[in-house]
């Protein structure tokens, strides 16, 4: 255990060495969202009855943060170390793939709680936000930001270049986020955009988060703990499987 | 005994590229061995494989018994190895890395070794430095100092020395002969020859993907054809008869003779003596292991063994 030990609080006091950048950074350009989209839709969206635009806006917000954050921090330390060469240390050593799987996606979720936690707590100055079943939230923060944290180290893996990684979060990752109904409910949409939000696993980890909150939620929160654990479970299948056969990092 | 490193008809390929072919190889215990062969040849391939950096096609490797595929976590703890990259995590000091890379091994406090390593390798000043802000030859040590955390019982070192100054040279290598007489298993890859030559006990010389000799550096030494020869500018130029037939070149005004005991040096020296032939500059050559690497690697597989 000392090995996945020391991984991973490498991997937590990488991203805490340069914090501006990995949490302060992200947390300020998340206020920003909301500071406008507060001083736009306020006055003309109510989602749910009696809950305010900007209310239910936080909690999409606050995951949308998290879920960047934890693939951003997998992501961008496994291409950092194959690019600049320095994964060999981790290669060379008897760390076993399932030491290096677990301490990059808890570094992961760490980071995504972080950050989240970080806004939420801004947004407690100056909004009344309810978090009435808190349990709920953080089992959504936990396995999204597991998702995300496995799926960063996909990319990472996968991509040669920072373009290609770039392409993963740009193509993949940000039409996932803003399409899983960080800014709206999808009751609100056409049936077509319905059903194709129903396709999209983002959408299960923001509507569960939101449950925590609010208490109410476009579907049941269990299936989208279902949804969202059936999820985690395959993407780390194959997380590890890339790590045991060396995908990409022994050639 | 164990052998430290078993290699067993490994071949690699990269496309259409055999990097490797068939190699077989042992590298015994409390060995100093030499990895050598032009650039290409397929050194740094056969480590990664070692190292478990990359997987073999066919064959097999193992470390101290441990296959590196079937018990990786045993054949990785044995060995340590240096990279030949300059490779380093810039979020870190020097005592980070190498505290991190002990972790890595599943050592939790190795604050002395720790200290003893970077001590040895002249790295106390830098200690508490970012490994941004290192020189070179001051990452080169570290490098060497985290493949030693584990204290392995076996040290790869490819191209340790490679663009590295004289004073981190002789460190690295007392360093590194005092590992080995306290029975630490050495193998490393070099281009300086004579690096080899005065500390290896045993080279083998790889060739577009084959070793093309395997022996004890004397043995190859001896092997050599060309032998001895002395190099002789005379005044007047002109060789006595009877020397004639050792002659093997003259250019430049410089006759070169082919002697095969040092014995001959007397009486080459008293023929030209009694010729009142003068005697401007000399020259004894005697076979070093470049000799061999060069008719090594132009004769290519010939003398195998």
């Amino acid at each position: 255990m000392t090995g996945f030990f020391t991984l991973l609080y490498k991997e937590l006091l990488r991203f805490w060495k340069v914090g501006f950048q990995t949490i302060i950074a992200p947390m300020v350009s998340t206020l920003l969202y909301l500071l406008i989209f507060f001083h736009v839709l306020e006055a003309h969206v109510e989602v749910y009855p009696g809950v305010a635009y900007t209310t239910f806006l936080i909690p999409g917000l606050v995951m949308m943060a998290i879920i960047q954050n934890a693939f951003a921090n997998a992501s961008s330390s496994m291409i950092q170390s194959k690019i600049s060469g320095n994964i060999v240390f981790i290669l060379l050593s008897p760390l076993s793939y399932h030491a290096i799987f677990f301490a990059y996606i808890i570094a992961s979720i760490v980071r995504g709680l972080l950050v989240g936690l970080g806004v939420y707590l801004v947004t407690l100055v100056f909004f009344d936000i309810p978090l009435m079943l808190p349990v709920w939230s953080l089992l959504f923060v936990v396995l999204g930001s597991a998702i995300l944290g496995a799926l960063g180290l996909i990319a990472g893996i996968w991509a040669d270049k920072f373009d290609q990684l770039a392409a993963f979060q740009n193509f993949i990752i940000l039409p996932l986020t803003f399409l899983s109904g960080v800014f709206y409910t999808i009751h609100s949409l056409p049936a077509g955009w319905q059903f194709f939000s129903h396709l999209n696993p983002f959408f299960y980890m923001i509507d569960g988060f939101r449950y925590g909150f609010f208490g109410v939620s476009d579907i049941s929160p269990y299936l989208s703990l279902l949804i969202v654990a059936i999820c985690l479970v395959a993407i780390s299948m194959l997380t590890i499987r890339m790590l045991k056969t060396g995908y990409k990092l022994r050639h | 005994m164990l052998p430290a490193i078993a290699v067993k008809q490994v071949s690699k390929r990269f496309g259409a590229v055999h990097a490797l072919s068939g190699i077989d190889l042992e590298i015994h215990s409390g060995e100093f061995f030499a990895l050598l062969g032009p650039n290409g040849a397929g050194k740094t391939t056969l480590i990664n494989i070692i190292a478990g950096l990359s997987l073999a096609d066919s064959g097999s490797v193992s470390v101290m018994g441990h296959d590196v595929i079937a018990r990786y976590q045993q054949a990785r703890s044995n060995l340590g190895v240096v990279p030949q990259e300059l490779v380093f995590d810039p979020f870190f000091t020097v005592r980070e890395v190498l505290l991190i890379q002990s972790g890595y091994y599943g050592i939790k406090h190795n604050t002395r070794w720790v200290d003893e390593v970077i001590e040895h390798l002249d790295l106390t000043d830098k200690a508490n430095a970012n490994m941004r802000a290192l020189s070179g030859g001051m990452k080169r040590r570290v490098l060497v100092a985290q493949a030693l955390v584990h204290k392995p019982p076996v040290i790869i070192l490819d191209e340790p020395t490679a663009g590295v100054d004289v004073e981190l040279r002789q460190t690295l290598w007392d360093f590194i002969q005092r590992l080995n007489r306290n029975g630490h298993t050495i193998v490393l890859t070099t281009h300086y020859l004579e690096e080899a030559e005065t500390l290896c006990n045993r080279v083998a010389m790889l060739k577009e993907g084959r070793i093309v000799a395997l022996d004890s550096t004397q043995n190859l030494i001896g092997a050599m054809s060309t032998g001895k020869s002395l190099q002789l500018r005379l005044q007047p130029d002109t060789l006595p008869a009877e020397l004639q037939p050792l002659q093997i070149r003259h250019d430049g005004g410089m006759a070169e003779l082919h002697i095969d005991h040092y014995a001959q040096v007397e009486s080459i020296l008293s023929v030209l003596r009694s010729a009142q032939i003068q005697i401007l500059e000399m020259h004894l050559q005697q076979p070093d292991l470049e000799d061999v690497f060069v008719s090594m690697m132009k004769n290519g597989g010939n003398q195998a063994k």
